[in-house]
């Protein structure tokens, strides 16, 4: 099985720039500098790669949308969404902390190709580890010469909020503003950053980038056992024995991921469901163990891999309690800028823990399945709320016998 | 009065922006970490040095909750209350924060030596339960740890913000 994010990676620190160096570190960006812009973005369509961010958009496609330079000294940007703030995601901060070099000859090839002469990477407030190994990679990428010239490479440290993962309320809080999402279009490779061109990727797709530059879109294509290709970081949490993150091919299976890497669930414990991708994916039961972990084939069952990492619930944890934690979430980081999701959220979340401490109604039910269609897509300003609703909708579906006893016996059936 | 050092490092910040404004929290976070939280006067300091009006910066400070717009401890805990550590059980390490130092979400402890806030999934939930003390990251927790923890910051000469910022070392995962 091959690795290309993570074979060369140690386990207690980031790998350094002579190591990267002595297994070809940098060549791709070498290559690049060869390249135009344009054949660049090609070659990245042509592989296939999706962004890694959870909405596996073509990533090839969202370059091309920058509009051709008018003007030779037009400004253009290059971010990086090292935002990582979706709980139960921890992909990007294993790259981020074990190969900063990586990302960074990702932003020299995707600034290429988009003539970005300043990239910035958004890097959660909270990541100070990751913060010290960019810093340090940075400095001796510069020091040797690996950065052009004509490129700056930014890190902002972010003041929080998981909003700023969107990326357009990413742009407003690097440019010192409230994280409110903008209204879209324009999209950001039309007007982005201070109004100029702006390409946002997230760390694990940039990562791929020196790796496919290398190696052709073929053998990026042959990474995958489904459609979709390459491989993933795939993640698992929860009461699992080996909880853990591990790229695998695309398209592996939730049952492989969670059995044979994660090593199934503590003696004691079955699966009750999990969130395959964060806490804004659906609720999934057993009846998803053996479909393939890829955009295309979630989307086919209607549901969505998001970031890839799973968060297993077991059948002693109760699901309502759950539902909880995940709806507080969700209502605290609403940015409070369009109405459904600033109250609606609350009203979710407040009716949730009425359930848990059993002063629920039966008619709750209808009223929470009502709200989780008012805040799914299309009636919001972004995809927070549509998130939120993700689990909301799934788990009154899939735990409506917990909710009943919840409600009739007046308490938590698990002790909460 | 912003001191020649927090301009300094303000002024380093804004060389990274095309538009002076744009570092307000850059600006912030710089000033913060040497008087650990922004008062009415520090925000107007930065206000009037960006350009802006305070009103306007303040706007944006009480948006993010990294800002601190009121006074901390000298440490801050910041312990994840996201879903992977519910399921493993941050809620008995909250319970065992509270006894040990009478304080609850967004409290200071009487000697003004630590905060507990909540903290947003802090990406590390193969190790969960997990929190930060200031800037250095403590996984796999339990109250039993927790507890070690606490009394380790307790001692005097325990200067934890030091070794936090050696950038290799590996954090405390047992």
């Amino acid at each position: 099985m091959t690795r290309p994010l993570t074979e060369l990676m140690k386990a207690s620190r980031p790998l350094s720039l002579d190591e990267y160096v002595a297994h070809n570190g940098y060549q791709a960006a070498k290559i690049a500098a060869t390249l135009g812009g344009p054949e660049i973005i090609q070659l990245i369509k042509d592989s296939g790669l999706q962004g890694r961010g959870g909405a596996g958009f073509s990533t090839g496609i969202k370059m091309s949308a920058v509009p051709p330079m008018t003007e030779p000294d037009q400004t253009r940007y290059l971010v990086v969404n090292a935002d990582e703030m979706e709980p139960g995601t921890f992909k990007d901060r294993w790259l981020l902390e074990g190969h900063p070099h990586q990302l960074i000859e990702g932003i020299i090839i995707a600034a290429r190709a988009i003539s970005a002469s300043v990239a910035y990477i958004f890097l959660r407030g909270e990541y100070k580890r990751a913060e010290i190994c960019l810093a340090h990679a940075l400095q001796e990428a510069s020091l040797s010469g690996l950065i052009p010239a004509h490129l700056a490479i930014h890190v902002h440290m972010s003041a929080g909020r998981y909003i700023c993962g969107e990326e357009t309320a990413l742009l407003n809080a690097l440019e010192g503003r409230r994280a409110t999402p903008r209204a879209k279009p324009p999209f950001p490779q039309v007007s982005g950053l201070w109004g100029k061109p702006t390409v946002v990727q997230n760390v694990e797709t940039l990562c791929n980038f020196p790796h496919i530059i290398r190696h052709g879109a073929v053998w990026f294509k042959s990474l995958s056992k489904a459609v979709d290709p390459g491989t993933k970081i795939f993640g698992v949490s929860g009461k699992v024995k080996k909880p853990g993150a591990f790229e695998l091919a695309m398209g592996t299976t939730v049952r492989e991921i969670l059995f044979e890497h994660a090593g199934g669930l503590w003696d004691g414990l079955s699966l009750r469901a999990f969130l395959p991708g964060g806490a804004s994916t659906d609720f999934l039961g057993a009846d998803f163990l053996d479909v393939p972990m890829d955009y295309s084939s979630m989307a086919q069952k209607k549901t969505r891999m998001g970031t890839g990492t799973m968060i297993v619930l077991d059948d002693h944890t109760c699901p309502i309690g759950m539902l909880v934690n995940l709806e507080r979430f969700f209502k605290q980081e609403s940015c409070g800028f369009c109405t459904p999701c600033r109250e609606g959220l609350s009203f979710v979340h407040e009716t949730l823990l009425a359930i848990e401490r059993g002063e629920g109604l039966i008619s709750d039910l209808d009223m929470l399945l009502k709200h989780a269609k008012i805040l799914g897509p299309g009636s919001t300003f972004c995809a927070l709320a549509p998130g939120a609703s993700a689990p909301l909708a799934s788990g009154l579906r899939l735990f409506r016998d917990d909710f009943i006893e919840h409600i009739n016996h007046k308490g938590c059936p698990y002790g909460n | 009065m912003l001191t020649e050092l927090e301009l300094g490092e303000i002024d380093h910040e804004i060389a990274k922006f095309p538009i002076r404004k744009s570092a307000c929290l850059d600006a912030l976070m710089c000033v913060q970490k040497h008087r650990g939280y922004i008062s009415d006067e520090t925000l107007k300091d930065v206000a009037d040095y960006l350009g802006m009006s305070p009103t306007e910066l303040d706007g944006i400070a009480t948006f993010y909750n990294l800002i601190y717009r009121q006074p901390v401890g000298e440490q801050v805990i910041r312990l994840c209350d996201s879903v992977s550590c519910w399921i493993m059980g941050y809620e008995d390490v909250k319970k065992r924060i509270n006894e040990k130092l009478g304080i609850s979400w967004g409290e200071t402890s009487a000697d003004k030596k630590f905060t507990l806030l909540p903290a947003q999934c802090l990406g590390t939930c193969d190790h969960a339960p997990a929190m930060m003390i200031n800037d250095r990251l403590y996984k796999n927790i339990n109250p039993e740890r927790v507890s070690t923890i606490i009394k380790s910051y307790q001692q005097e000469g325990c200067d934890h913000d030091k070794t936090s910022h050696r950038a290799y070392e590996s954090e405390s995962a047992p």
